[in-house]
């Protein structure tokens, strides 16, 4: 879309988590608000990953995060398992937490310097899980094991002892501790090295697929989220362009926001030229005042008036691909345009 | 830029032979515990013009190799030994005095974080006037003059209006912009290009790496680009230097270096990156462990311990870079990949079932800690019993 829409839905009764319209203001200053997600709409089935892309300022970490209502996205609808979220009490909420977790950029900064690991990962079974420590410890341990880490080496020793690679493990092994259904990755691997981030996505595809988890995987690197994504949905100045099964995303993208994304991508061959034309110029506006219709349009090599009037909408490609533009790089499928209207 | 270039003229330096001839270059921090031996004898040359791409970990000293070569490590525990020649001139024990006059006009750097490489409570404009004021010796007037001219060819739309800005009002590729025109104020021969794009947009990273290449060429200059992502250095480099514990594994023209890679850790540096042009979930190659310490190194290889294919002979022999092939590619490997030694070595391994082949099998999890890995194969170990 750089656009609105919620065609690319599927039945709701599939989905674990069900999005909906969601819109995230903040108040500025001088009567200003700051709209960094507007009307964003998506679903997850069950033991799926989403992967969220798009440039810094998209409004992805914020969808993250309002997923666990942190803030309370000012409209729209957050359904996990068909309830929803923004209407429920913050104590209802406290509860449900549970069932969403959350692993964040920076390993060493989201880990308490001054509790041991054994503490760090325990820290979520004291609220909610078994109050005796012999239980806990044998479900950390469990844990810590999932995750690569030596449980009796570990237990005593504090994050900084740990590299950041250790760290992001000892943070999945947390987030895992409470057996969530769905766990929200903010760019869990973008303060790691090559080498590292490979094993950490190594990690999450082989506990995705030992506890059954459902993720939604937020990242600027398009590689890395092909890598470990079904379905990716590409954003744009807090809307949705483009979402599709991954593979078809990255061999034929239908906006040109995608198109411009992937041409942008540094490719590890000295074989394939470079293409010194795209990525002319340009830089995402200010999302104090975005740009009326379509929100690309002020960057897009396609925009015409159309573009500046009217906000498009979802419109389905193919299949499960689905694009939100007025002139988008491959041919809609005229049925969908009219479920959509 | 026309007299910016003129004054270039004027430099003694002599135009003929490599710009940078760089011979056993160690550069040592001293600290209570040792020696960090950061960077640990590197040689090399570049050429006028060429583009040199320096790879590696955190860690594997490429960015003090590159401030070492500009004399830039002022602090007062880091020694460093050895020679760097730029045009003839031996750099190695001038005092930061004398090296200023090379600084800026000779050679220039761009650095990784243009969020804190500019002064915050400074005009971007004062920023450049002041180094040309000071080192080509301009009026303030003709100095605004350039200053605009520099922003305008560095392509920042509006030049006039952004020389009164200060540096929080640009978004980060404006601001990297900006730190790429400083670097080029006073036409440098030489530059070095530190992780200029890490903290940049994958659309504003091609952006910028778009202008360096083509500042580089309208200006004849030679580049070292230092960074730790093969994809970004694939299709914009001459030569490619892989770095490994203060040491240069491995180094070849680009194109010989991708089409033929020698040494395990490039090889385990490329196959780690994820690729577009695999189908999702596509297993990562993961490399195993991470560098080693830097004061007290192990010996042998120092990618021994990390090495699915590392023998007895590693661990004891440190391997020196191989003389250049007729191709210019330079290696520094017991078991090259590609030979026969080389698969022998990893299927004793296998059958020796030491951890990081397994994890480089895919047997086991690779992770940064070879004492937890050894712990993983024990566990997995049980499962099969």
């Amino acid at each position: 879309m750089a656009g609105t829409g919620t065609a690319h839905l599927r039945q709701s009764s599939e989905a674990l988590l069900q999005v909906t319209n969601l819109h995230v203001e903040f108040p500025a200053g001088g009567g200003r608000t700051v709209y960094a997600v507007s009307g964003i709409s998506f679903d997850i089935a069950k033991g799926e990953t989403l992967g969220l892309v798009g440039e810094s300022g998209c409004g992805k970490s914020t969808t993250g995060r309002a997923i666990l209502q942190l803030p309370k996205p000012t409209r729209g609808e957050v359904s996990l398992n068909g309830e929803d979220l923004t209407g429920v009490s913050d104590s209802v909420m406290r509860e449900r937490r549970t069932d969403v977790q959350m692993i964040f950029q920076d390993p060493i900064s989201s880990l308490n310097p001054r509790r041991t690991v054994g503490e760090v990962v325990a820290e979520p079974l004291n609220v909610w899980g078994p109050k005796n420590k012999d239980e806990q410890w044998a479900k950390v341990s469990k844990m810590l094991d999932a995750v690569g880490i030596d449980p009796d080496v570990a237990r005593y020793k504090r994050p900084h002892e740990f590299s950041g690679g250790q760290c992001q493990r000892i943070s999945i092994a947390r987030a895992l501790v409470l057996e969530p259904e769905l766990i929200i990755c903010d760019e869990p691997v973008s303060a790691l090295d090559v080498s590292v981030q490979a094993q950490i996505l190594n990690l999450l595809e082989d506990l995705k697929a030992e506890y059954g988890l459902t993720l939604v995987f937020i990242a600027h690197d398009l590689a890395v989220v092909k890598n470990i994504s079904d379905r990716v949905a590409v954003m744009y100045l807090g809307k949705m362009c483009e979402i599709s099964e991954s593979d078809e995303l990255y061999a034929n993208p239908a906006h040109p926001y995608t198109q411009l994304l992937l041409e942008s991508l540094p490719v590890p061959d000295p074989t394939v030229e470079i293409d010194e034309g795209v990525a002319a110029e340009g830089e995402l506006p200010s999302p104090l005042s975005p740009p009326s219709g379509c929100r690309f349009r002020t960057r897009c090599p396609h925009a015409d008036e159309i573009c500046t009037e009217q906000e498009p909408i979802m419109r389905r490609v193919s299949g499960d691909h689905f694009v939100a533009c007025h002139h988008p790089l491959i041919e809609v499928d005229d049925v969908a345009v009219s479920l959509t209207a | 830029m026309t007299n910016t270039a003129d004054v270039r003229l004027g430099s003694d330096t002599s135009d003929t032979g490599p710009l940078l001839v760089v011979e056993d270059l160690r550069t040592h921090f001293i600290v209570p515990a040792g020696a960090v031996k950061a960077v640990d004898g590197v040689s090399l040359t570049l050429e006028r013009g060429k583009t040199l791409g320096v790879v590696g970990e955190s860690g594997s000293g490429k960015t003090i190799l590159s401030r070492s070569i500009m004399g830039l490590n002022v602090v007062a525990n880091a020694v460093t030994t050895g020679s760097v020649k730029y045009a003839g001139m031996e750099l190695v024990g001038q005092s930061p005095k004398q090296m200023k006059h090379l600084w800026g006009v000779e050679m220039a750097m761009v650095f990784q974080d243009p969020m804190t490489s500019l002064n915050p409570v400074v005009k971007v404009g004062r920023q450049l006037t002041e180094h040309v004021r000071q080192h080509l010796g301009m009026g303030k007037a003709d100095a605004k003059e350039v200053a605009v001219e520099l922003l305008r060819s560095v392509r920042i739309p509006e030049p006039e209006a952004r020389f009164d800005n200060y540096p929080h009002q640009m978004s980060g590729g404006m601001r990297q912009r900006v730190c790429i025109a400083i670097a080029l104020a006073c036409g440098p021969k030489m530059l070095f290009a530190d992780e200029p794009t890490t903290a940049l947009d994958v659309t504003v990273q091609h952006q910028i790496l778009n202008l360096l290449a083509g500042q580089q060429r309208d200006r004849f200059m030679t580049m070292i680009m230092v960074t730790h992502d093969l994809g970004v250095v694939a299709g914009r480099t001459d030569d490619i230097a892989v770095m490994y514990a203060g040491k240069i594994v491995e180094k070849a023209p680009t194109k010989a270096l991708f089409a033929d890679m020698r040494h395990p850790y490039t090889q385990a540096l490329l196959f780690s990156i994820p690729k577009t042009n695999q189908p999702k979930h596509t297993r990562l190659t993961a490399i195993a462990g991470r560098p080693p310490d830097l004061i007290s190194p192990p010996p042998g290889c120092k990618f021994a311990p990390r090495c699915p294919y590392a023998q007895d002979r590693c661990r004891e022999e440190e391997p020196v870079l191989r003389p250049a092939d007729e191709f210019g590619h330079e290696f520094a490997c017991h078991f090259p990949i590609g030979t026969p030694e080389n698969e022998e070595a990893f299927q004793r391994n296998l059958d020796a079932e030491v951890p990081q082949t397994l994890a480089a099998a895919g047997r086991v999890q690779a992770t940064d800690d070879l004492a937890a890995l050894e712990h993983l194969v024990q566990v997995a170990k049980e499962g099969d019993h």
